[in-house]
């Protein structure tokens, strides 16, 4: 069983070891983080959670941050979400 | 016309693709090449095989080949030629993008028709003054009653000439949307005869002259979902060009070993003399690295695994580089019959520069691989 903010950080810290992250900081402002690694990024949540992220979620909100990213898995994942 | 000799039943692997292109590129690449066109008869026998349908799913009448797969048929044809092989490129390319993020009616509308090859498809997103800088696109989508109104040009368009399908990056309000914009009186390719190399690719300026589309021909939303969007798509072409690149280098290979087997010199063969060695080796050993990358890129595709983008990074920049030394090679083994225009190798020679250039110079793959360490050091 995976713990989306806990993957989603390590899978950050493993490219970005110097960074400090906490879960609310916005990863685009750390200086680092381009459109490849957003697209890596979005490949991960994709692959780790076995989720295809829909057009309409595809926002830089939904990835500015570890605790965002793990709220839209939640809400991918959430058989409730998918029923409402 | 062109007549296939033999029915090939199968698109999906490597041994039935470099029997096409044995069989039925080879022999007619270099004429391709001089003509600066493939002929339609040519590209509709292509098509009738699947190789157009190959990355797309089998529920829209595509081959559904996996990455590893469709990497092969791509460097089989980029042995044969570059410009075949680049039509192919930027058509996968398309329909990649209407399969992952077009609508339900996007997807039946014209996955079909791609996997088919009734249409080709062509994309639209570079620039005169703007190369590929998406912040600089000058190309605009305006809302109108009932749709959009494009209006711009586009640069470089692979494919561009007899393309019956564009997808077009342009400026709406304040970010940049994907559209789907079918060919027609309003869309006017000025073809680009010119080229250094893959001459044969029907590149075209495309000037968009206030084309109406409506509604639905937008793909996706605006804004981050079309910078995903267009790092995805370059991804497919980026890896196809790497895949491309290792068949050009085996290209040379195959050419080189022939040439220096036959012609004597001294009443030895040139094969004989250490320094063709030397050549032939350094080709030889660049196949097998090249397509190594290749192959580790595929399998992390198939696997969804993000890894695949750096790993595509490095496959194009060293196969790329690689197919741009091996034609340097082939040349000066070939001498004075391979400084002419004509000769395969020369051909080899235009087309590999131009693969250090297409889908991320060799600097940018320089400058993105190098990024990748400098966050992991933090400097």
């Amino acid at each position: 069983m995976t713990e989306p903010a806990r993957d989603i950080r390590d899978f950050i810290l493993a490219r970005y070891p110097h960074v400090q992250l906490d879960d609310d900081q916005d990863i685009f402002e750390i200086g680092f983080i381009n459109s490849l690694f957003a697209t890596e990024l979005v490949m991960y949540v994709e692959s780790t959670f076995s989720v295809l992220i829909p057009n309409e979620e595809l926002t830089l909100d939904n990835f500015r941050s570890v605790r965002a990213a793990a709220d839209l898995v939640q809400r991918l994942t959430d058989p409730r979400e998918a029923v409402s | 016309m062109t007549q296939l000799t033999t029915p090939h039943p199968s698109v999906l692997g490597r041994e039935a693709a470099r029997d096409f292109v044995d069989r039925e590129l080879l022999p007619v690449a270099d004429r391709f090449d001089a003509d600066r066109a493939i002929p339609r008869e040519f590209r509709e026998a292509v098509a009738g095989l699947g190789y157009f349908g190959a990355n797309i799913s089998p529920t829209f009448g595509g081959a559904g080949a996996s990455a590893l797969a469709w990497g092969a048929i791509h460097e089989e044809f980029g042995r044969g030629c570059s410009s075949m092989r680049s039509l192919l490129t930027v058509h996968a390319m398309v329909a990649w993008a209407i399969e992952r993020h077009g609508s339900a009616a996007q997807r039946e509308e014209w996955l079909p028709r791609l996997a088919s090859g009734e249409i080709q498809a062509a994309f639209c997103l570079s620039e005169h003054e703007a190369g590929s800088d998406t912040a600089a696109i000058a190309t605009t989508a305006r809302r109108v009653a009932g749709g959009w109104r494009i209006d711009g040009t586009k640069a470089w368009t692979t494919g561009g000439a007899v393309a019956g399908l564009f997808l077009v990056f342009a400026q709406c309000d304040d970010a940049i949307a994907t559209f789907l914009v079918p060919a027609g009186p309003a869309t006017v390719p000025v073809p680009v005869d010119d080229l250094l190399g893959t001459r044969a690719s029907f590149v075209a300026d495309i000037v968009f002259d206030d084309v109406l589309v409506p509604d639905e021909a937008r793909l996706g939303p605006r804004g981050f979902s079309s910078a995903f969007l267009l790092t995805s798509i370059l991804d497919v072409g980026r890896f196809s060009v790497a895949s491309g690149s290792v068949g050009i280098t085996q290209g040379c290979l195959d050419a080189s070993v022939e040439h220096s087997t036959r012609r004597s010199i001294g009443g030895r063969p040139l094969a004989d003399y250490q320094l063709t060695q030397a050549k032939l080796a350094d080709m030889a050993t660049s196949v097998v690295a090249g397509r190594a990358l290749c192959e580790r890129a595929a399998s992390l595709k198939d696997a969804g695994d993000p890894a695949s983008v750096t790993g595509t990074w490095m496959a194009k920049y060293f196969t790329a580089r690689a197919a741009a030394q091996a034609a340097t090679d082939a040349v000066q083994l070939h001498g004075a019959a391979g400084c002419r225009d004509s000769h395969r190798v020369a051909r080899y020679y235009r087309d590999a520069k131009v693969m250090e250039i297409i889908e991320g110079s060799n600097e940018v793959q320089q400058l993105v691989i190098a990024g990748n360490l400098r966050g992991a050091t933090g400097r």
